[in-house]
């Protein structure tokens, strides 16, 4: 049986099969024996079936960010260009006819309170002047930016001032550190600004630098350090602000790419510490989708496609993003989850043999899944282990117990390192219940990228 | 072509010649409108102008010539050797102690004290220009030919009209000498402003800084090289105007070089000339080094520092100043 949360099974999935599904395994405990699988036949079921929390903020957590209809034009006569954009005109037709850039092209999202938002697009896409707009540093020309409902767009010189100074930080690309300021008098910067005494910031900026490995630093000009180390320091004068928004434009990619690695993970850690909303811009889409809880892919100042990841890669909105993420490294990006899981019979501990093989017969599967009373799979059994054996003995004496299981929204890739041929894995949600099987036939056509390829003919 | 018909026709260009139907008086106009309107009008205010200048000078003056020589001498190599290191100490010392020996002392401390006013002026009027135009296209727009005349008019042409404003003197001359030496130094303020790279002005206001405190904290210090070179540049060209302020009675190494030019004496004029060469090479070395060390060497000064720790440190300083030049 499918053993989910009872809540996303209702939402995704046709009511009455499902409920009656749950209150089944509601009752597996008490009736001892098992089960039939939810769904009839123990087809194959598709990343959108199978509701798996990915990581990331939970549903309904505050927005943070709302930006809606958002265009910033570079150049005069914006308001011409403006009543193009309004009617529709690419990017190309409005350089054309009214001489000016259309940076960002009526673009809207919302972030959400601990989420890291990826905006990734080539060079000229508009993703870096988007971020810009966020704090104003440009002024978008149309459209609205609100933070915690507050809005940007039409704030004076001292609630923007505020607003930077307390609530959102920024990291830049080329680190943009003061030369002529040592790198504890850098991260000091905005607490000067802030008004702090000196030896309050100090304080600060040591343990800042503290928490991001460079204390030792912080009487050296920021030249004596290397790109990695500099932009630490980048990221340190905006942690010393304890802001609850970060605006990265592409920090990372002045690094080289193990560093970069390096960096990717100390600030996924960061964020899981300290749950600060991010918004992340880069045209590295590897990096999007390592980072990203949620992935917009920018062309011409647009949005082609706002997704998780996996959907992205899973499902591309259109040939740009299609061609876009064609290299991409699937197996790493795409969950379990995302290759079709097989729906698996379970039998409880305990259960007959018998019983067992009459189940698994019955779904037509190739294994059953012994389970605990919690659902937590204990073994696996292929037909071949029982059919043969005597009906009454309890299914475990004749089930395998060094079986693969791996949790639904771990990485394909972790799974490939651990499969077992000819074995399938056991897949888990989050909670350690089985909820079912895959082969490695699967995994590999996921990875290979067919069903995606499949979607888009 | 006949020789007839060349001059015929040289005779028809000739009808073309504006100055063939008439004459205009611009000079006439020049003339009665300094004469007549500008001078009348204005001159207790230009005299007022004068007196900031005045008090400057003649306390600077009074100053460079109490001090004792040896005391010069001390200061001034002291002072080259902590600003240029011991080769320019060393050249200083020599040359005051030439400049004294060849009878030309006083005159060389009262032309450092007009180039000195000089400068300072050209400070406090240059500087605050430079960054207004750094920060606005139109002030800049508006200053641009303004500082194009100033540099390319020659500098008896507007002798005249300051001695009519101004009257002879010190003052006057110092007054010419602004006019001629401020232009690289706004222009300088203004480039070294806005050479200042983009994104740190933009992480500036990032984390809240005002445009005032943008300016303080980030763009006046990594200009202060390009204005220093400013500074050096407004220097020279102070030092080169002596002589011409000698004209409108200024006195010092200057009026030395005129009387031996007026009197066809050679060799006064040259020690005169020596003078000025002497002074040009110790203040241009100096000011160069104060701009070349820049905001660096006061920012490694740092307390506690082990010899290790400042040797590593001179190396940052090396480096620092390196990526500066790249910059």
């Amino acid at each position: 049986m499918l053993v989910e949360d009872a809540g996303a099974t209702a939402n995704k999935a046709g009511v009455g099969d499902d409920v009656h599904s749950v209150l089944l395994y509601q009752l597996v405990p008490a009736t001892e024996g098992g089960s039939v699988p939810g769904r009839k036949g123990g087809g194959a079921i598709g990343m959108t079936q199978l509701s798996v929390p990915a990581a990331g903020p939970a549903k309904g957590s505050p927005k943070r960010i709302e930006v809606r209809g958002l265009t910033k034009i570079f150049g005069s006569g914006a308001e011409e260009a403006l009543a193009l954009a309004s009617q529709g005109a690419s990017r190309a037709e409005i350089l054309d006819k009214a001489n000016v850039v259309v940076a960002v092209h009526d673009v809207s999202f919302s972030v959400e309170q601990g989420e890291i938002f990826v905006v990734v697009g080539l060079s000229g896409s508009g993703k870096s002047t988007l971020v810009r707009c966020l704090n104003r540093l440009h002024e978008p020309s149309a459209g609205s930016i609100e933070i915690d409902g507050e809005d940007i767009v039409g704030a004076d010189e001292e609630s923007l001032r505020a607003l930077r100074l307390n609530k959102v930080a920024m990291v830049f690309q080329h680190f943009a550190l003061l030369p002529h300021r040592t790198v504890a008098e850098n991260v000091e910067y905005g607490l000067k600004m802030r008004g702090l005494d000196k030896t309050e910031r100090r304080r600060k900026a040591l343990d800042v630098l503290k928490s991001v490995g460079l204390a030792a630093w912080a009487d050296q000009l920021p030249s004596a350090l290397s790109g990695g180390m500099q932009q630490r320091v980048g990221l340190a004068r905006a942690l010393a602000l304890d802001p609850e928004i970060l605006l990265m434009d592409e920090p990372f990619s002045a690094l080289d790419p193990l560093i970069r690695r390096d960096m990717q993970q100390e600030l996924l850690e960061l964020q899981r510490r300290y749950r600060t909303t991010i918004i992340f811009i880069t045209h590295d889409l590897n990096e999007a989708l390592t980072l990203g809880d949620r992935v917009a892919v920018m062309k011409d100042g647009r949005f082609v496609q706002v997704g998780r990841p996996a959907q992205i890669v899973s499902a591309p909105a259109d040939d740009y993003v299609a061609n876009f993420i064609r290299d991409i490294d699937r197996g790493r990006v795409l969950p379990v989850s995302s290759a079709s899981v097989t729906a698996a019979a379970t039998a409880k501990a305990g259960t007959s043999v018998a019983f067992a093989h009459q189940t698994l017969k019955a779904t037509e599967g190739q294994a059953i899944v012994v389970v605990d009373a919690d659902g937590r799979p204990l073994g696996l059994a292929t037909r071949g282990d029982i059919q043969d054996s005597p009906g009454d003995m309890p299914v475990e004496n004749h089930m395998r117990r060094d079986f693969v299981a791996v949790e639904a929204a771990s990485s394909l890739f972790s799974l490939c390192q651990r499969m077992k041929e000819p074995l399938p894995a056991v897949v888990l949600d989050k909670s350690g219940r089985a909820i079912g099987l895959i082969d490695a036939l699967s995994v590999m056509s996921a990875i290979g990228g067919s069903s995606a390829s499949e979607g888009r003919a | 072509m006949a020789s007839e018909d060349v001059s015929r026709i040289m005779q028809i260009a000739d009808y073309l010649r504006p100055s063939h139907f008439g004459y205009l008086p611009l000079d006439a106009w020049i003339e009665s409108a300094v004469k007549g309107w500008l001078v009348p009008l204005f001159r207790p205010f230009f005299r007022t102008l004068q007196w900031p200048i005045e008090q400057v000078l003649s306390g600077l003056q009074a100053l460079f010539l109490s001090v004792p020589f040896i005391v010069v001498l001390v200061l001034a190599g002291l002072g080259a050797w902590r600003a240029a290191g011991r080769g320019v100490a060393l050249f200083t010392i020599v040359s005051l102690f030439l400049l004294d020996w060849i009878g030309v002392w006083n005159e060389t401390m009262v032309t450092l004290a007009m180039i000195v006013t000089s400068v300072v002026f050209c400070i406090v009027l240059g500087i605050p220009l430079g960054i207004a135009a750094a920060r606005s296209e139109r002030t800049a727009a508006v200053l641009r030919p303004v500082l194009d005349i100033m540099q390319t008019i020659p500098s008896f042409v507007y002798l005249v009209p300051i001695v009519m404003l101004f009257g002879v003197g010190m003052v006057p001359a110092v007054i010419a000498t602004i006019i001629f030496a401020l232009p690289p130094l706004i222009r300088l303020t203004n480039l070294g402003i806005r050479q200042v790279q983009g994104d740190l002005v933009e992480a500036g206001r990032a984390f809240g800084s005002t445009p005032r405190q943008i300016l303080w904290e980030i763009q006046l210090p990594l200009a202060m090289r390009t204005i220093m070179a400013g500074v050096n540049q407004t220097l020279m060209l102070a030092l080169s105007m002596a002589v011409i302020g000698a004209l409108i009675g200024a006195g010092g190494l200057g009026l030395t070089v005129y009387t031996g030019l007026g009197r066809l004496n050679v060799g006064y004029a040259a020690v005169g000339g020596l003078g000025i060469v002497l002074m040009a090479i110790i203040l241009d070395r100096v000011t160069q080094a104060l701009g070349e060390k820049g905001f660096v060497s006061s920012r490694r000064r740092k307390p506690a520092a082990a010899a290790e720790k400042r040797k590593s440190g001179a190396a940052d300083a090396g480096k620092a100043e390196t990526t500066l030049k790249s910059v």
